[in-house]
């Protein structure tokens, strides 16, 4: 078996979580790693939907950008930003939503607005963007993000996307129509909300880590679930098909562009 | 529809303190049209556009904004706009006050703005903590359920610039691949300035790609790689490798200071800015 690192077992176990068939409204970054990993293994009637528009695209290479041409070059549809929000997204007809963060909270509320104060932040971060409305109307959201003790946080510098709020219910209450996030994917293992708290807790292991590592890593106590598993290692053709993805990318992006004369 | 150089059109349609959109989701990005706003000098604008992008960092950091109405402000795929965060973290050159919203909200804005509505209205910041930060999203009560909708303004800035691939001689504007909030922002502004690829005798069919008629449409101007180091679509590939670098190019106010002024202050156009970078880091 091939030797595999953290970093590549983060988008495998994100990639697992997709399914042939489902449309999947797409983050950039690990995110779309993950998705297209999806796509060229396990899920190849996956539909992939990026913010700029692009329907049910199948890139050869990963963008850089949400918007890149490789994206609309290989949809099967590319719709104006109005209408991908408003008729597809919010109309409900999105069954995954996969987002990043800067952090996360124990009920899987997402910042990635500032760190500090809003009106004098320490660190000013991109913003929303999509990220508020996937989060309240895809049917379900899968986050992915590294874990440190400074984006696994006990309270968010600013809440931008909202996950189970506050817990036990809060959500159900609040006018979003989707069901928030049914897993965290991090480079330990995957965080998934309990039954009736809805508070995050550890409910799988990648192969050679521990409870006690995660532990660390989470800026709060961190529940373990008491049935617990251990993810099996990336396979051969994951690791392969994810390796050769980012090799196609790294050889494409540093192209250079011919200008117009 | 007037038939202008990039020059004349920025002279007539963009006046210092005005509400300027440049718009083009990671497409179609019109940064010509931006580094011709640099060089005639304008001030106080307020500026809107889902992302801002370099083509704002680069306005922002020159000194041209006081405000910014946007919903993603990030360098796509590599970091941050560190012009844009120097303006909000330490108010250099100049403080920037902020309309920040989601793009569902900006999309729904110049929806509003395109059909001369109040206000948009969108299922949306639901359990964020941006409508306690902006006073601007509101909520409105369905007249029929007695729902509450989110509401904001309607965006109708004094001009809007858009970069496209074509246009005939009557001003008639196409464009195609992602076209963003483009056609919206377009028809919501007072007046709309296009940069385009080619200026043809006549348009090839539309097939649904966006047309513009020439009636909306108040200067066109050819302005061939208008949208370098974004794309154009059937014309030439997004420069992701300058995205990259501009990461290192702006990091200091120093650098970012001296590149500007080598290959957009000190360029008389946007051929003569295009002809700067051939051979340069």
């Amino acid at each position: 078996m091939t030797a595999w690192t953290r970093d590549e077992m983060m988008t495998v176990a994100a990639a697992r979580l997709l399914w042939d068939g489902c449309v999947c409204f797409v983050g950039i970054g690990l995110p779309s790693a993950a998705c297209n990993l999806a796509r060229l293994t396990h899920a190849p009637g996956i539909v992939l939907i990026y913010e700029s528009g692009t329907i049910g695209t199948r890139p050869d290479v990963l963008p850089l950008s949400i918007g890149d041409g490789e994206l609309a070059d290989t949809a099967s549809c590319v719709v104006p930003l109005p209408e991908i929000f408003a008729y597809y997204l919010q109309a409900g007809r999105v069954d995954v939503g996969f987002l990043g963060a800067a952090q996360v909270d124990r009920f899987g509320n997402l910042n990635s607005t500032v760190i500090g104060p809003y009106e004098s932040p320490s660190t000013r971060l991109p913003g929303a963007g999509g990220a508020p409305e996937i989060a309240a109307h895809a049917r379900q959201t899968f986050v992915m993000l590294k874990a440190t003790p400074r984006s696994f946080v006990p309270a968010l510098d600013f809440r931008t996307s909202a996950g189970f709020l506050e817990g036990h219910g809060s959500r159900a209450l609040s006018g979003a129509r989707g069901g928030g996030p049914r897993a965290v994917i991090t480079d330990f293992g995957i965080l998934t909300p309990a039954a009736v708290s809805q508070e995050l807790e550890l409910s799988a292991l990648f192969a050679g880590a521990t409870a006690e590592e995660a532990r660390a890593a989470v800026g709060w106590p961190l529940l373990v679930a008491e049935e617990g598993e251990t993810l099996a290692p990336p396979s051969d053709v994951e690791v392969s098909t994810l390796r050769a993805l980012h090799a196609r990318t790294r050889e494409a992006h540093s192209h250079p562009v011919r200008l117009p004369a | 529809m007037q038939l202008l150089s990039l020059r004349e059109a920025i002279a007539e349609y963009v006046t210092d303190g005005a509400c300027v959109a440049l718009e083009g989701f990671t497409h179609l990005i019109p940064f010509a049209a931006g580094h011709e706003i640099i060089r005639q000098g304008r001030r106080d604008l307020h500026l809107v556009r889902m992302t801002p992008d370099l083509v704002y960092d680069q306005m922002i950091g020159m000194g041209c904004a006081r405000r910014l109405t946007f919903s993603w402000g990030g360098n796509p795929g590599v970091g941050s706009l560190h012009r844009l965060r120097e303006a909000v973290e330490r108010g250099r050159p100049k403080p920037l006050e902020l309309d920040e919203h989601t793009h569902a909200g900006m999309a729904a804005a110049y929806c509003a703005g395109a059909a001369r509505l109040p206000f948009g209205m969108l299922r949306g910041y639901i359990g964020t903590d941006l409508v306690a930060a902006n006073p601007r999203i509101r909520s409105v009560e369905c007249p029929f359920t007695g729902e509450r909708i989110a509401a904001v303004p309607a965006l109708n800035p004094d001009v809007t610039v858009l970069h496209a691939q074509r246009a005939d001689r009557q001003g008639n504007v196409a464009l195609h691949g992602i076209v963003g909030a483009q056609r919206e922002a377009g028809l919501a502004a007072r007046a709309l300035v296009v940069t385009v690829e080619e200026i043809v005798d006549t348009l090839p069919p539309a097939m649904n790609s966006i047309v513009l008629p020439h009636w909306v449409v108040s200067a066109v101007a050819h302005c061939p790689g208008g949208a370098y180091p974004a794309y154009a679509q059937g014309c030439y590939g997004r420069d992701n490798s300058f995205y990259q670098r501009w990461d290192a190019i702006s990091r200091d106010r120093t650098g970012f200071q001296a590149w500007m002024e080598r290959h957009v202050l000190g360029t008389a156009d946007h051929r003569e800015f295009l002809a700067s970078l051939q051979g340069a880091a």
